[in-house]
């Protein structure tokens, strides 16, 4: 179990020098919330209605732009050969990996969606939904982004390829968690869409490291 | 622990490249074998093939343990030391948390990284970033988890290149101390290596 301490904490104080942490979601929420009133007009009731699904959107491309570190910085300087010839297989390592990429990047930008969404009218009530369902659906982000940062390893114009392989599997926690907060927004049944949107979570932590761990070694080999 | 590493007429590729065949060679505690050829012979593919990352073309690599055959996978995580071209040192970290990571990750204890320190003179670098290290104080620091944590099998690809005269000289007292108590060196290299070894000459 220390071992998987050691590394959840090197990988943390990685993924938030390397473009995590708290500066991250803040300049994206306020990027976002300032630049949508500008291209949408100010109308006020548009942007209540589009506010909730403006943070899934936000969220989501968040995600992408750590993502072509999470495993490249290892391989280029060599990290990755003393990460696999350590005490814990691969799959775990690139589970560690994902588990403190969330925790540096996805966590913040959970915390920052509500504030965002509130901040462009949506009704205070959603806040804790909206909550819920970042954290929830950037976990999925996490595992399914490192799948495609595992298999773009070693090519070059690596961010491209993770944008186009990530982008598909991203869709699903999209429409299950904007989904479930807009049915709980005009009082429609929501909690399908949340509990699909945990299974999409829980099936991406257990079937993506074994990906990114044979990615890795084939990268390697 | 291993106490030998057997290498059956082993052949290996890159791509379509035949890089050599039918190589064959033990090692055992307390010996260092030097592996050498012309760039491109194969030397660091060879590491790599017994450090399991390459797959062998044809033949096998087998670790043996006192008690007989060791399962390869649990041999090289708990067993193995790869030094390779890089050092595998963060270069935005400071020098000191690069160490002990590396270290812990491979075993070692606090007092196994104070004497690794001790040994190869870091001291004064502990606290500054990788990157403001040179290329000879780099290749300390990663010479150091060697040190810090027993394990038997060293693998190294160029491991005294961009050191000083001295601290060849200081590396080379390590190698033998690691020798004389039962250790195993696989070295790629072009010059000697400062302590007594087994040549084997790569060559298509």
């Amino acid at each position: 179990m220390s071992r998987l301490g050691l590394l959840f904490r090197r990988e943390l104080a990685l993924a938030w020098s390397g473009g995590g942490g708290p500066l991250l979601a803040l300049a994206f929420y306020a990027g976002a919330t300032t630049l949508v009133p500008l291209s949408t007009g100010p109308s006020v009731q548009r942007l209540a209605e589009i506010a909730a699904g403006l943070a899934w959107v936000v969220l989501a491309l968040a995600s992408l732009l750590p993502l072509e570190r999470l495993f490249e910085r290892d391989f280029e300087d060599g990290a990755l050969d003393l990460l696999a010839l350590g005490p814990l297989p691969l799959e775990a390592v690139a589970a560690v990996k994902c588990l403190a990429q969330w925790l540096a990047a996805g966590a913040p930008l959970a915390l920052a969606a509500p504030l965002a969404a509130a901040s462009l009218g949506a009704p205070l009530s959603l806040a804790p939904l909206i909550l819920a369902t970042a954290a929830i659906g950037g976990l999925a982000f996490a595992f399914v982004g490192g799948l495609g940062a595992a298999l773009a390893l070693g090519s070059r114009r690596g961010g491209l390829l993770i944008a186009v392989i990530v982008g598909p599997l991203l869709t699903p926690p999209v429409i299950f968690g904007g989904g479930a907060v807009a049915a709980f927004a005009s009082g429609l049944p929501w909690r399908e869409g949340f509990l699909f949107l945990v299974a999409y979570a829980l099936a991406a932590m257990a079937l993506s490291p074994i990906a990114m761990a044979a990615a890795c070694r084939n990268a390697l080999s | 622990m291993i106490a030998e590493v057997l290498a059956h007429d082993l052949a290996l590729t890159r791509g379509e490249r035949r890089l050599f065949s039918g190589l064959s060679f033990v090692v055992r505690a307390g010996e260092a074998l030097a592996l050498t050829g012309a760039n491109g012979a194969g030397k660091t593919s060879l590491l790599r093939a017994i450090a399991g990352f390459l797959a062998p073309a044809a033949g096998a690599i087998t670790f043996h343990g006192e008690a007989g055959l060791l399962e390869s996978e649990d041999a090289r995580r708990a067993h193995v030391h790869l030094l390779g071209h890089q050092d595998g040192l963060k270069s935005g970290r400071r020098a000191g948390d690069e160490l002990s990571f590396l270290s812990l990750w491979t075993g070692a204890d606090r007092a196994g990284i104070e004497a690794a320190v001790e040994a190869l003179e870091l001291r004064r670098v502990l606290s500054l970033e990788v990157r403001k290290l040179s290329a000879g104080q780099r290749r300390r620091l990663a010479l150091a988890r060697l040190i810090a944590s027993p394990r038997a099998l060293w693998l190294l690809d160029e491991p005294l290149a961009p050191l000083d005269t001295r601290h060849r000289a200081g590396f080379g007292a390590l190698m033998r101390r690691h020798l004389e108590a039962g250790g195993l060196i696989v070295a790629a290299v072009h010059d000697p290596l400062p302590v007594e070894a087994r040549v084997v000459e790569l060559s298509p």
